[in-house]
């Protein structure tokens, strides 16, 4: 499906009208000063770019953040504008912006929407007021549903909704009532995901009411169990899609698991190019300086082993629910699967955790549940 | 060298009194060392000595003093350890010493360990003097400290140096009464050499450094020497004497000297501490009496984490034994563990020093059973049989009855805290044999103790219920019937060989319902549930459940920055290394050691 003459494109944008306490992203607030410079260097980096990608189709873009809904329409409409004059795409690209509930007018949905853009991701959260102020979050249930209308009156189809459980004060019922009236809502797209406090956030160090693990566990069978029940197909460990086909699935997000070739543009941006992984900086000001002298803001840089490739093509691949293609992982290192993972594959058959179905291994029910665990076996 | 102006020392006290401090003010006085070289306690060389603050190796220095009468002194001084464990190498120093400075705390008085240290001294026959350190303190009660002495010890201590060896204070009257009241040696250089080894260590570059004490005769450079118990010979390579922190070699080592040599060693077993070195063309007649064989108290099983270091972790306890003649062990097999060696130890804190040692020094990642103590197994045949591992228990049908060890124990404390300690005592199913009053305020309890109640945690407990003020020795007394049982381990139903113990058989559903709580809390949750169960003769009588997890689930992964998942799932994996597999279970190593923190949180 991603031939090395794909590619898809990531463009950071690391600003936020506040930062949600749980958040361990690269973002932060800004001045429009600064948000000015960092779109002129984004800009550079896209230009400085262009060249080495010429022979590339684009399939794919996705702002993410951040909040990329945050700054004027325009900037956003600009970088999409001069990607589409600097880079090739395919018919039917996916265009994704992320946005928060709060930062986006009708106006603004007008915008993104003459500019391209095809596809919203809107980080709702949770549809409990309560709940929204203790993660932080700028926005209440009701902007919520005024952002949501609007971009179904503006003509955008494809609407993904983020949802989060394990959230503090939360209860079984109150994440209940969310699920539904989201799926009442029929966004063509659902990620569901659980609150992971991670160090270095401001939660980490406060005392949170937590659902306990048995709570935990009943929202997360909960949400598989209603979003199936209203239509949707799940995917990926915690994306669900309308409908049967692959129409409404994430094709950017796909891109990640199936490792096909991204570029990240951007503060601290990730990509992968055949098999070589690499990252910018992640210093605004440096980033910033670095463009404006032309030079790179490349950080890091990891040419995968051959290890590394098998390691991540069984990790990542297993995240979906379909699984991964064990004759393309035969064509891709001429060694089988089975060959190289026997003990882990024969452990976790017959845990009932992977299951294999023709030429697809694939995670169980119960498998996905689990699934760090047995994806941890696969690395070596 | 003149033997009038040498003085072969020691320093003896209870633990935490400020031996190592006033061995340190005493090499910065005497010159040998300026003040930048020294470090804080130059003689407690080993990393766990100074982050424990206590001495295990016995280490030796020279120093040169110029005393008030002009003359020039030679000083060595060898540092002893202070905890009742090591009493075996307070032994081996105080062969080779003609008298020792006895240091006691002027705020905490004289403690079992003073006592069991001075009477070590004075069984080597050696001339013991002492002085009073921590004067500084504001609780310090010097006169009281010295009646205590002349009282509890019988020996004079009215003008005993008063001192503060952190402080600096008194340093010269001690070095002035090393030279007055320490006898120099009375060995005859002309003799046939006779020359005791102390100790030995094992240096990558030099080989086996043998450290002796020269009676009679003298050692050079290029001489064949003998050692008498094995009958090894070696042409010596090096001799010289102990700087601080540094060996400095001399042209020979004469009689009343101390210091060290290296020779043509090839196999580091000919070297025994205790045996005697003499000249192979010009032999004594016999060999110095050495010392009294120790018999280990504590065994456990010692591992490696990964099977495939079996001969490193070999490799390292045949180097470890070199200077530790009381380190004990032979090769055995767990189920569960695989190939590995069942250790001896002096005591608990012997097996923790050595654990780590070979853990740092070798950089072995190890696996410990937990310890247990030497039963005698009576059977029907009427064959006895000592059981070191627990495993090896017959079928209770094939035994008579079965004997522990038993200690004679010795517990100073003031009197405030004597309920409490004899509560202790009561616990540990200890016999009550007397109360000594020392004084108005400070009582000796003697007890009878089984050994394996006082192996684990004892001193903690001791040092917990008195805040501090008892202190402890003890003796094998020898070996008593009791009514013991082996207690099972099962984890998912496995019976885990490496995590049986012996236990008294009123005490067996207690300990067995804890260290199933206990490994509860070391096992983490796996996918499925896992029951963990202990047993006595087949016989459940605790029962404890590691829950399945259910949800392991990563999060977002955003703007694909998969390098930080994949880092995420190889810490997890990393993680796993560190567990032994027993069955389908991974049991973290420190698992094994569980049995021994059954009593924390009492």
């Amino acid at each position: 499906m991603h031939s090395s003459q794909n590619l898809s494109i990531y463009v950071h944008i690391p600003f936020c009208a506040r930062k949600c306490l749980y958040c361990d992203f690269l973002s932060f607030t800004a001045e429009k000063e600064l948000i000015n410079r960092y779109f002129d260097a984004l800009s550079k980096e896209i230009c400085l770019n262009a060249d080495t990608y010429k022979d590339y189709t684009v399939k794919s873009v996705f702002f993410g953040g951040g909040t990329p809904s945050l700054p004027d329409a325009e900037y956003i409409c600009d970088i999409l504008d001069l990607l589409h004059s600097k880079f090739i795409f395919g018919e039917d690209a996916e265009i994704t912006i992320e946005m928060n509930p709060g930062t986006v007018s009708f106006d603004k949905l007008i915008k993104y929407k003459a500019a391209g853009i095809n596809r919203l991701s809107i980080g709702a959260q949770s549809f409990n007021d309560d709940e929204l102020k203790k993660l932080g979050r700028i926005h209440d249930f009701a902007t919520f549903i005024k952002t949501y209308e609007a971009a179904v009156e503006v003509g955008f189809e494809n609407i993904n909704i983020d949802l989060m459980s394990a959230l503090p004060g939360q209860s079984l019922e109150t994440y209940l009532s969310t699920l539904k009236k989201a799926v009442e809502l029929k966004p063509t797209h659902i990620s569901a995901y659980s609150l992971i406090v991670e160090e270095g956030t401001p939660f980490f160090d406060m005392e949170l009411d937590l659902p306990d693990e048995d709570t935990d566990r009943l929202m997360y069978h909960e949400t598989k169990r209603i979003i199936a029940e209203s239509g949707y197909h799940r995917y990926e460990i915690s994306n669900y899609a309308f409908g049967d086909g692959e129409k409404n699935e994430c094709y950017h997000n796909k891109v990640y698991w199936e490792r096909g070739n991204y570029l990240g543009l951007g503060l601290g941006a990730s990509s992968m190019i055949e098999n070589v992984r690499f990252s910018n900086i992640t210093d605004i000001m440096e980033y910033i300086g670095r463009l404006s002298a032309s030079e790179s803001v490349v950080s890091e840089k990891e040419e995968l082993s051959f290890e590394s490739q098998m390691e991540e093509f069984m990790f990542l691949g297993l995240r979906l629910v379909k699984g991964v293609d064990m004759d393309l992982f035969y064509r891709q290192f001429g060694k089988k699967a089975e060959d190289v993972y026997g003990d882990v594959i024969v452990k976790y058959k017959t845990l009932g955790l992977i299951e294999i179905d023709g030429n697809r291994l694939r995670l169980t029910e119960k498998g996905l549940d689990v699934s760090n665990t047995v994806m941890a076996e696969f690395c070596f | 060298m003149d033997q009038s102006k040498i003085r072969n020392f020691c320093i003896v006290a209870h633990i935490d009194h400020g031996k190592s401090t006033l061995a340190d003010r005493m090499i910065e006085k005497t010159g040998v060392l300026t003040m930048r070289e020294m470090t804080s306690q130059v003689l407690d060389n080993m990393d766990i000595e100074r982050e424990r603050g206590i001495t295990i190796k016995s280490q030796a220095v020279r120093m040169i003093y110029k005393a008030k009468d002009g003359e020039e002194y030679t000083f060595n001084m060898i540092d002893t350890p202070g905890h009742v464990d090591f009493g075996y190498e307070v032994s081996r120093s105080l062969a080779a010493c003609d008298g020792a400075i006895l240091v006691v705390d002027a705020t905490q008085g004289v403690e079992a360990q003073t006592l069991a240290n001075v009477y070590m001294a004075l069984d080597h026959d050696l001339d013991v003097f002492p002085v009073i350190n921590k004067i500084d303190l504001p609780s310090a009660q010097p006169d009281e400290v010295k009646e205590e002495i002349e009282d509890v010890i019988g020996i004079e201590a009215h003008d005993a140096p008063l001192i503060s060896a952190k402080n600096g204070i008194g340093i010269e009257e001690v070095l002035e009464a090393v030279v007055q009241k320490i006898p120099a040696p009375t060995g005859d250089a002309a003799k046939p050499l006779t020359a005791l080894i102390f100790d030995s260590i094992y240096d990558s570059y030099r080989g086996v450094i043998v450290f002796v004490r020269i009676r009679d005769g003298v050692i050079k450079k290029g001489m064949k020497v003998r050692f008498m118990a094995t009958g090894a010979e070696a042409e010596v390579v090096e001799v010289g004497y102990f700087g601080p922190g540094r060996f400095i070699p001399s042209d020979d080592l004469s009689a009343g000297d101390v210091g060290y040599f290296t020779a043509s060693i090839k196999n580091i077993q000919d070297t025994r501490v205790g045996d005697t070195v003499t000249d192979s063309a010009n032999p004594c007649a016999e060999a110095l009496p050495g010392y009294k064989k120790v018999m280990p108290m504590v065994y456990c099983g010692l591992y490696p984490a990964d099977s495939a270091h079996y001969s490193d972790l070999r490799d390292a306890l045949e180097k470890l034994q070199l200077n530790d003649a009381s380190l004990f062990y032979e090769p055995e097999t767990s189920q569960a563990l695989g190939f590995g060696f069942r250790a001896g130890f002096l005591g608990l804190l012997h097996l923790e020093v050595i654990q780590e040692r070979l853990e740092r020094e070798y950089d072995l990642n190890l696996v410990t059973t937990a310890p247990g103590v030497v039963y005698k197994v009576h059977k029907n045949d009427g064959t006895v049989f000592d059981l070191t591992n627990p495993t090896n228990l017959p079928d209770p049908t094939e035994i008579d009855y079965m004997e522990e060890p038993i200690v004679s124990g010795e517990i100073m404390v003031t009197t405030e805290y004597v309920g409490a300690i004899m509560q202790l005592c009561q616990e540990r199913r200890g016999k009550y044999l007397s109360t000594d009053y020392i004084e108005q305020t400070r009582a000796i309890l003697k007890y009878e103790l089984p050994l394996n109640e006082i192996i684990y945690d004892f001193f903690d407990a001791l040092k917990s219920r008195s805040r501090g003020y008892a202190s402890f020795d003890y003796e094998l007394k020898g070996y008593e019937r009791s009514e013991l049982v082996k207690l099972d381990i099962l984890i998912n139903r496995e019976e885990v060989d490496a995590l049986s113990f012996i236990v008294h058989k009123d005490g067996a559903y207690e300990r067995g319902r804890k260290m199933c709580e206990r490994l509860k809390e070391e096992i983490p949750r796996h996918l499925f549930e896992i029951p963990i169960q202990a047993a006595v003769g087949g016989k459940i009588i605790a029962r404890e459940t590691v829950k399945a997890y259910r949800k392991d689930v990563l999060a977002k992964c955003y703007g694909g920055d998969i390098t930080r998942k994949k880092k995420l799932l190889e810490k997890q994996k990393e993680g796993k290394k560190k567990m032994r597999q027993i069955g389908n279970v991974e049991v973290p190593q420190a698992a094994f050691l569980s049995v021994l923190k059954l009593d924390s949180g009492d």
